[in-house]
């Protein structure tokens, strides 16, 4: 009688437990419904032909990726539909691409993750016969990612920005006093003298070391994408001398911790950088955030549509590149999320405020200035984890 | 003929369920993880073990992330510090959890399932909601400095959150009902003649408390701090949300193995160890009920 009690409760206490993970799931299940356009319910009820594919197109992007008409005019354009779920981090991406059958026939890695998919034989090679609108790709984004991607076979640039120092302008005045900003802006979050005074507004950090080591690598003068061990332990001494300023590691906080003024410096993305600016000004804060464009050169990053290489359904998965790469519908991309995209054609269609904001549309020697997106073998990646979880630890 | 008879007996195909659950969920995996524990990774799959020459195969077993992890400090100090965690966390449950289920159990009999549905209660919300609460409570510009801050008690901002405090604040919260309801289970059957005769005997109140319930509610505490311990060492999502950059988990270190480093026979050999880290304590549980069963 004694244990049963208790272990009826204990089925309790695990029926509790059960309910809670079933609430998580629903939860995200809501959560990615949302972010679903509404069209995608509208089925165009075309019989495939013979030798067609079902119109039918599944898409893996990053969230807040899109604007709001992108999917809907896609679907009205094609009749194809098109279900679309999202994912926070590469690293996901990556697993999931490393476990086979995603059943995704467009996912969006960053070209440095995608390059390793590349050579894992899990993307497909373009057909660009099959996509008239690639002569809008603007040449000098396209020869940087040719770098990670030779003759430009697997990826096709969706948007990109680049690592870069955000600021809360008038709270790192305040903090410096007296001392100018420096002329090089990456000494705001590597150099002890800047960073020993903005301690007390706060200092963030990606939380990615594959994102951090390149800028912190050609901070010390070594090799971006070095192989050799003792250039990552020459950047993290580098590191570890401002580890005691920094408040907060974190990579998808920053755009709130800016506009809320709970950090005032951070080292992270561009684009996030520029939505913070628009959401502070959105929400008439007294926040004034910047991007700063630095003149040895942010990480350069680009989010690539790629075709796994057991997509059910590339042709359709061609289309919609195609359909991407057109001038008005890349241009809506960059006015919903303020991310530069890689179109020519798009920059006519790209509203005022974005073509003017040069931290988003840089100069050519600016672009030419940023670390290309590049690559490292896992052995090297080993040690840039274990050397950053020792930097956020502080040991 | 008799031995399909045999096989088909009632009590053995309902012994057969758990086993067969047991076999399937937990015993398999557990064969799998270790196998691929002891591969390699190449750049986007793990290694064969078999490999077959002139039809004879060889096994290659690598032991090397085993050795990995005894070499390199930084898992010896995760494990370490995991363990504190769990081990803070459990004991601040067992505090606020004893008198809690005390109070219950010594509460009107119509009034207990009252409070046992409170306690239940939170978990109808979804445990990420609970735990993004908390964080809304601790932040610099949350509730309680604001309110702190208004009525002059400080006058900066306290630093309450992604630090230790935060992160045991979110743990306690989190296990406190699983300390609780094994502990009410036990002390509401606590036998209150033994009480009433210490007392006739001239004991005081504490000293009855300390030499007969303690001890009676022994097997509720057993349980619920390894229904406590054991989920805190492993705990990811409280110190990915609520932690600090300095507080070392072994959860958030095999989420690196497995996603930043993209190597699966570590993150599968650092999961091995840490099974067998728990398995001691529930070796232990398992020494003491039967024990106490003995007795």
């Amino acid at each position: 009688m004694k244990l049963s009690n208790s272990k009826y409760l204990l089925s309790m206490a695990v029926i509790g437990a059960g309910l809670t993970l079933a609430g998580c799931g629903e939860s995200d299940k809501t959560a990615a419904d949302a972010s679903k356009p509404a069209a995608s319910t509208e089925v165009a009820a075309a019989a495939p032909a013979a030798g067609e594919e079902e119109k039918v197109l599944n898409i893996y992007n990053w969230s807040d990726y899109l604007a709001e008409d992108t999917i809907p005019n896609f679907e009205k354009e094609t009749g194809i539909k098109v279900r679309y779920d999202i994912f926070d981090s590469n690293e996901i991406l990556h697993a999931k691409m490393i476990a086979k059958n995603t059943g995704y026939d467009i996912v969006v890695p960053s070209s440095n993750w995608g390059k390793m998919q590349i050579d894992g034989g899990l993307i497909q090679k373009l057909d660009k016969s099959k996509l008239p609108n690639w002569k809008n790709l603007d040449p000098t984004v396209l020869a940087q990612l040719a770098q990670l991607d030779p003759g430009n076979e697997h990826l096709v640039d969706w948007l990109w920005s680049y690592t870069t120092v955000g600021i809360n302008v008038d709270k790192v005045k305040t903090a410096l006093g007296d001392m100018p900003m420096p002329e090089n802006t990456w000494d705001l979050v590597f150099d002890p003298k800047y960073t020993s005074k903005l301690k007390s507004c706060g200092i963030s950090m990606l939380d990615a070391p594959s994102e951090v080591f390149p800028i912190a690598l050609r901070y010390v003068h070594k090799p971006e994408f070095s192989l050799v061990e003792a250039d990552y332990k020459a950047a993290f001494d580098m590191l570890m001398k401002v580890r005691p300023d920094i408040k907060r590691f974190n990579s998808g906080g920053q755009i709130e911790d800016l506009a809320s003024g709970n950090i005032c410096v951070a080292l992270g993305w561009a684009g996030d950088f520029n939505l913070a600016r628009k959401r502070s000004i959105e929400n008439k804060s007294e926040q004034h955030i910047e991007a700063l464009v630095t003149k040895m050169g942010g990480y350069m990053f680009m989010d690539t549509m790629a075709i796994p290489a057991d997509a059910k359904h590339p042709n359709n998965a061609h289309k919609f590149i195609n359909y991407i790469l057109e001038g008005k519908v890349h241009a809506g991309l960059t006015n919903a999320v303020t991310y530069a995209n890689p179109n020519k054609a798009a920059t006519p269609f790209v509203s005022d405020e974005i073509k003017n904001n040069k931290t988003i549309y840089l100069s050519d020697a600016d672009v030419k200035n940023l670390i290309p997106p590049g690559n490292v073998d896992n052995a090297t990646r080993r040690i840039e984890t274990r050397l950053y979880t020792q930097f956020k630890t502080g040991t | 003929m008799n031995m399909l008879k045999n096989l088909f007996q009632g009590n053995k195909l309902v012994i057969g369920i758990p086993y067969g659950w047991f076999l399937l969920l937990v015993a398999i995996p557990l064969l799998i993880v270790m196998k691929i524990s002891l591969s390699e990774m190449e750049a986007t799959s793990v290694s064969n073990m078999i490999s077959w020459t002139n039809g004879l195969p060889t096994l290659k077993l690598n032991f090397a992330n085993y050795q990995f992890i005894f070499s390199d400090a930084l898992y010896v100090k995760t494990y370490i510090s995991s363990i504190k965690y769990a081990l803070i966390t459990t004991l601040i449950c067992l505090a606020i959890g004893y008198p809690f289920a005390y109070f219950m159990a010594r509460a009107p009999k119509h009034v207990q399932p009252t409070l046992l549905m409170l306690i239940m209660l939170p978990f109808w919300t979804s445990f990420l909601l609970r735990i993004y609460a908390w964080k809304t409570l601790l932040v610099s510009n949350g509730v309680i400095n604001n309110v702190l801050m208004s009525l002059h008690v400080i006058n900066a901002p306290l630093e309450m959150m992604n630090n230790s405090f935060s992160l045991t604040i979110g743990m306690v919260y989190s296990y406190l009902p699983f300390m609780i309801l094994p502990l009410y289970a036990n002390l509401s059957k606590l036998d209150l003649r033994y009480l009433e005769a210490a007392a006739d005997l001239g004991t005081s109140p504490f000293k009855a408390f300390w030499l007969i319930t303690v001890p009676l509610s022994k097997a509720g505490i057993i349980a619920g701090s390894m229904l406590v311990f054991i989920p805190a060492v492993g705990e990811f999502v409280i110190p990915e949300l609520l932690g600090g950059p300095d507080t070392l988990m072994i959860g958030r270190v095999l989420w690196d193995e497995f996603f930043s480093n993209n190597d699966w026979p570590m993150a599968a050999a650092v999961a091995v160890v840490m099974i067998a880290l728990i398995l001691v304590p529930m070796a232990i549980l398992n020494k003491a009920e039967a024990k106490l069963e003995e007795a």
